[in-house]
């Protein structure tokens, strides 16, 4: 589970252009959960995703993961509920590496070095044999039907396949969450419903799903089981799916 | 432990992977690094061989040279002192030496003409060094013409061309009869140029010298340390000059690790920010440009170390070629003695390799600290 309690985040505080992003918000995101968070630009969206995702502290207000995986935590199991926003960066890098797949608004891929070899990024630094997680990438790339293309430069790949590539290696650690940012911005009708039924897989792993968009592809879609509503940085409305 | 070993192995896998998808820059890279290398080192090389040549060259040395002097100036010797000397207590032996200079005006060479102690010559013959032979075209058996005191042309025949190790000393090098020498030069009966003098201790050589001195008061005697110093000097001064080489190529390494340490390209920054948002720690980043520069400048420093050995001990210095013909027109082409310093390369590994890896992770360790939530926007 995800709690965000009163998260408020700033930026050049205490300068005359202070902007404020994301404004007093509060979320429960259960496990499992299929979320969109959807809004014009600048309403803070992804702010929000950077800040579930440890990869910015909050200004104020606390974020508290219970039941992921927290590693080099000492004395914590994974059960445990962990207050995340006052971590340092080493324990919060090793948080976002083991718990958190990101899916990125142009995908970001390394160019140059192979599909595979972007596949298996996430996992270098990890201390994993390299024949482990290289085999687990090449099952991945399976998965998503691109193995023939494991030796391909990333640059000459057709946006569906990109699109694929950026989900793979979002799944390479084995994440319990998958955080995707405006998915479907670069991608047509077709590929965004292939994009929202292969995130639906996921959920159905018990992964929880996040993502952040306003495209109305995602969040009118079905697949969602709640769809935040932002505006100004601040929520405006839930809506819950049955 | 294992797990610390498969995370460097896997970083390095991943940083020669980055290396090649930028070929053509990282090829030239290490090309002009390998270039600047190859000049330190043979530099380092080149000036240790000389003073190893100039040690080698003074082993057979005597102990003692002994000069007569004359209003300041070197004066011929009168062979009768060596039998007074000899009798000096601590003196193991006397010999008296003949040796000069002969100036030949068609090659407008300078060559060192000496009567050797043993094995001379018979009289009407003579050996030459071999960069006397290359420049005049003299080989075994022609017959050589010098030019006497009296302007006459005096016909020796060369019986051996000298070899060509040492060459640094024997390249200038006639080595003639005692007959032929005097006769050439009209150089007095019963005068040397000079006497050697041997002593059974070497520590008695001070007191040996004061002794000459005070039974001889216008002679000169020149110990063999220092010789060793002024060969030193002399080798240091060859040395001087590369060491203005040796300046130059520290200064294109250092504008050239200044270069790289000034920043990043937007396309590195842009792949360390998706590097930290996909999980990578700031150390990461750091590790892996730190192999990225460790493997470029560990592979410029061997091939750079490797190319300079087979430079200046293969193929005799040849870009120092000018440096060691300063002062003739006998060219030496001699191949210096193999040697590998451990110190040497130890201080050329901290000129090279450190300094441009230091500059690889600077301007990283910048871009690596910046927030991760970067790359999303």
């Amino acid at each position: 589970m995800i709690e965000l309690c009163a998260i408020t985040k700033s930026f050049a505080v205490g300068l005359p252009y202070q902007l404020t992003a994301v404004r007093d918000v509060s979320l429960v995101i259960e496990q499992g959960q299929f979320v969109v968070i959807k809004g014009p630009s600048g309403s803070g969206k992804t702010t929000l995703l950077t800040l579930i995702g440890c990869m910015a502290r909050p200004t104020s207000g606390r974020i508290m993961l219970r039941g992921l995986p927290h590693p080099g935590l000492p004395g914590s199991a994974d059960s445990a509920e962990v207050e995340i926003t006052s971590l340092p960066e080493r324990f919060l890098t090793a948080i976002r590496r083991a718990t958190f797949g990101f899916i990125f608004q142009h995908f970001n891929l390394v160019r140059g070095i192979t599909v595979l070899e972007n596949v298996m990024l996430p996992a270098y630094p990890t201390g994993e044999p390299y024949e482990l997680f290289r085999s687990r990438a090449l099952q991945l790339l399976e998965l998503f039907s691109i193995s023939r293309h494991a030796a391909t430069p990333v640059d000459r790949l057709s946006g569906g396949e990109t699109q694929r590539v950026a989900i793979a290696r979002a799944l390479i650690n084995n994440p319990k969450v998958i955080i995707a940012d405006e998915p479907t911005a670069h991608l047509d009708s077709g590929l965004s419903s292939e994009f929202m039924e292969i995130l639906s897989t996921f959920q159905a792993q018990g992964k929880t799903v996040l993502i952040a968009s306003h495209d109305p592809l995602v969040y009118e879609s079905s697949i969602p089981d709640m769809v935040v509503q932002m505006r100004d940085g601040a929520i405006t409305g839930i809506t819950r799916q049955q | 432990m294992s797990g610390l070993l498969a995370r460097h192995r896997n970083i390095i896998d991943f940083a020669l992977s980055s290396l090649l998808r930028r070929k053509a820059k990282n090829i030239s890279l290490l090309a002009v690094y390998t270039l600047i290398v190859i000049i330190i080192a043979s530099c380092m090389l080149f000036i240790n061989a000389l003073k190893q040549e100039a040690a080698a060259v003074l082993k057979d040395a005597p102990d003692m040279v002994v000069q007569k002097m004359v209003a300041g100036r070197h004066d011929l010797m009168p062979v009768s002192r060596g039998e007074v000397i000899g009798g000096i207590t601590g003196v193991r032996g006397v010999t008296a030496r003949l040796w000069g200079y002969y100036y030949d005006a068609v090659t407008r060479a300078n060559y060192t003409l000496t009567v050797s102690d043993g094995g001379q010559p018979a009289p009407g013959s003579i050996y030459i060094g071999s960069a006397i032979a290359r420049l005049t075209g003299f080989s075994q058996g022609d017959l050589m013409p010098l030019r006497t005191y009296k302007g006459e042309s005096k016909l020796l025949q060369v019986v051996r061309v000298l070899p060509a190790e040492a060459e640094i000393v024997s390249a200038d090098l006639i080595v003639l009869s005692e007959k032929d020498f005097r006769e050439l030069f009209n150089f007095p009966a019963g005068f040397a140029t000079d006497l050697a003098v041997s002593a059974g201790n070497p520590l008695e050589l001070a007191t040996i010298a004061a002794k000459i001195v005070h039974q001889f008061p216008d002679t000169r005697p020149i110990m063999k340390s220092e010789m060793l110093r002024t060969y030193d000097s002399i080798f240091d001064w060859r040395g001087g000059m590369i060491v203005v080489m040796f300046a130059v190529a520290v200064l294109a390494f250092i504008i050239f690790a200044w270069d790289k340490a000034s920043g990043l390209s937007a396309e590195e920054r842009r792949e360390i920010g998706i590097l930290k948002s996909i999980g990578w720690e700031t150390a990461d980043v750091l590790l892996l440009k730190f192999w990225e520069g460790a493997i470029i400048s560990l592979t410029a420093f061997l091939c750079g170390a490797t190319v300079a050995y087979c430079h200046v001990f293969f193929f005799s210095a040849s870009l120092f070629e000018h440096a060691l013909k300063g002062w003739a027109v006998l060219y030496p082409q001699f191949r210096l003695a193999p040697s590998i310093n451990a110190y040497q390369l130890t201080i050329l590994f901290f000129l090279t390799v450190v300094p441009y890896t230091a500059a690889t992770i600077i301007p990283s360790w910048r871009s690596a600290t910046v927030d991760p939530d970067s790359s999303m926007r």
